[in-house]
């Protein structure tokens, strides 16, 4: 597959192009091995000072990259015995949010994501990953199914947000996430969730409830996508730079503002340049989690999880 | 189309937009398009006689609808926003709030009090439109969370009244999850049967209509209330067509299934009093 680049990887594609003319030159063997090994060096060079200083809109475009691992590569890589669970039971089965069961090393758990399609054609059958109620509601069947049989929950969340359609709206989308939010906060297993790219707003919060939320170094996540807030606020479409650094939507933002737990690294450039690296990353964080959350009592956990949310939020008086 | 483009300005964020009732003798329904005298319309409830429109009414005429006289107690209106973002647009985030409370008189959108309906004490909770759009930041979330909590303690219904655009984006992230710390606190209602109303007015949309205030274990809609989750220009451009007449209205939500029903403003008093009985005795019979 060819790399795909975004704007501000510009000089990195530069350079990688010349590295690729160089070896398509057809010179002999060797020919070019100083001149290879100078641009490399300086690719590598360019990889950390550009990375390391991204903007929240940099940032943004980032959790976006159509190259950044989904929901299901993770399910891939480190859930054995996948099976995937379809359907609300009431109207019809949302491809925007996938459930199933799985392992996660020796845990069977219940896995709950937003996906947003890996090719075109997937990306138009998942609505770009926007949800509709019935999706939501799904995801709420499956946590229920979880309680009943005493597995933990864990949810990726990556969206744009929920959907902003007429069916939607007819068949309750407020209500669907309302309940989403309520019902997270009282269920009595553990549920670890983890933003792995986009929490676009409520429909990112719908499976976003949980004792412990985790997030991705270049993912975001905020109450307005910046093109929504630059239009409202900015009433001009491409302020959306201005607005992500307004809104504080980086990883490093919300640890700040006490919204996250922990922030799990990337490999340089963003998860999708070592899928495999990144993978570990966070299966390894989930099973921590887990275990400190099984240690604790049913009651311990669901008052945790009340004062975790109930702490947030800043005010005076 | 001209009428629902006005409608359409009155949920954007900030609020100031929204048409209010101009000050004079004759004022015209936004209903009807009828113009009307004034005093018939104060008298009536703040309804137009002609055609049921339900007009905006302010926070201390719905607490004097609602509750018996003088029991209405307010508590936690000290609370203030903090600026967590040190957010600015066109404007400071600290300047718009400032703005508000010298329009409205108080330091956020949630008036919450004590009150007694009918005979029965209840915790109530109003929120108001005229501040930035009832826009629901840490105040309004730290505010529902201590009514439901106190009507926790109390073990009295919770009778909450919407009226919002939605979260408040100047306070980003930290306005988002004011909808996980509401539903999270109606959770506690609901695991401990203790009763919660939640009354949608016109309009309340975004992160307030998906959280708390869908969540009543009764909803009731005012007669002609917009009520959604995305707003009516998002959807139209999302979808590129133009909404259907009565999109989003309360009829409209009634008839999908989403509220218990719709109560004329004249009524509410009597049926919010009907149902804190039946919740009351229910709570009697289970030995609380
Ligand atoms: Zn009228």
């Amino acid at each position: 597959m060819v790399r795909q680049y975004l704007d501000f990887e510009k000089p990195i594609a530069d350079i990688h192009e010349q590295i690729e003319s160089l070896r398509a030159s057809g010179a002999a063997p060797g020919t070019h091995d100083k001149e290879l090994e100078r641009l490399t060096k300086k690719a590598h060079s360019l990889e950390v000072d550009i990375y390391g200083k991204l903007s929240p809109w940099q940032q943004t475009q980032l959790a976006r990259h159509p190259e950044r691992p989904s929901m299901l590569d993770y399910v891939e890589k480190f859930v054995e015995g996948f099976l995937e669970l379809h359907g609300d039971r009431a109207y019809r089965d949302d491809p925007a949010i996938v459930g199933g069961i799985g392992r996660i090393g020796t845990r069977e758990v219940v896995i709950i994501g937003n996906q947003k399609g890996r090719t075109l054609k997937t990306r138009v059958i998942r609505n770009f990953g926007m949800a509709n109620p019935e999706g939501y509601r799904k995801a709420l069947r499956l946590m229920h199914m979880a309680e009943r049989f005493k597995k933990p929950v864990v949810c990726f969340v990556d969206t744009p947000g929920a959907y902003p359609g007429m069916g939607a709206e007819e068949r309750g989308q407020s209500e669907a996430i309302a309940r989403n939010l309520m019902e997270m906060g009282r269920l009595k297993v553990p549920i670890v969730v983890v933003i792995i790219g986009e929490g676009g707003s409520g429909g990112a919060l719908a499976v976003g409830v949980g004792d412990r939320i985790l997030m991705l170094e270049n993912s975001v996540y905020s109450v307005i996508s910046p093109e929504g807030c630059a239009a409202i606020l900015w009433k001009d479409g491409t302020k959306t730079a201005t607005a992500a650094e307004a809104l504080k939507v980086t990883a490093k933002d919300l640890l700040a503002l006490k919204v996250i737990d922990e922030i799990l690294p990337e490999p340089l450039g963003g998860g999708h340049h070592d899928v495999t690296q990144m993978s570990t990353t966070i299966r390894t964080a989930i099973v921590r989690h887990l275990d400190q959350l099984e240690k604790m009592s049913e009651k311990e956990r669901t008052e945790a999880r009340y004062q975790k949310f109930r702490a947030m939020g800043v005010y005076e008086g | 189309m001209s009428w629902f483009r006005q409608k359409l300005r009155k949920i954007t964020a900030s609020g100031e937009d929204r048409t209010e009732i101009p000050e004079g003798f004759w004022l015209k329904c936004n209903g009807c398009k009828e113009i009307i005298y004034r005093k018939e319309v104060d008298a009536n409830s703040k309804i137009c006689p002609k055609c049921n429109y339900h007009f905006p009414i302010s926070v201390d005429e719905r607490v004097g609808l609602i509750c018996d006289p003088h029991t209405f107690k307010a508590w936690g209106g000290e609370l203030k926003s903090k600026d967590p973002l040190v957010f600015k647009d066109s404007v400071r985030y600290r300047d718009r709030v400032k703005k508000a409370q010298k329009k409205t008189g108080r330091n956020d959108v949630m008036v919450c009090g004590d009150a007694a309906i009918c005979g029965r004490p209840v915790v109530l909770g109003i929120m108001d439109f005229e501040f930035m759009g009832g826009s629901m930041g840490s105040v309004v979330g730290e505010l529902v969370t201590r009514a439901a909590e106190r009507a926790l303690k109390k073990r009295v219904p919770l009778i909450l009244f919407s009226a919002s655009g939605g979260a408040r984006m100047q306070e980003g992230i930290l306005s988002l999850m004011q909808m996980a710390k509401t539903s999270v606190a109606i959770a506690r209602l609901r695991e401990n049967g203790v009763p919660y109303i939640s009354v949608l007015t016109d309009p309340t949309f975004g992160g307030v209509a998906a959280s708390f205030s869908m969540l009543g274990d009764v909803n009731i809609a005012e007669p002609g209330a917009l009520i959604g989750f995305a707003g009516p220009r998002v959807i139209e451009q999302t979808i590129k067509q133009s909404l259907p007449e009565g999109f989003q209205r309360s009829e409209f939500l009634l008839e999908h299934g989403m509220v218990d029903m719709i109560v004329d403003r004249k009524t509410l008093r009597d049926t919010l009093g009907r149902l804190v009985a039946f919740f009351g005795s229910t709570a009697v019979a289970a030995g609380h």
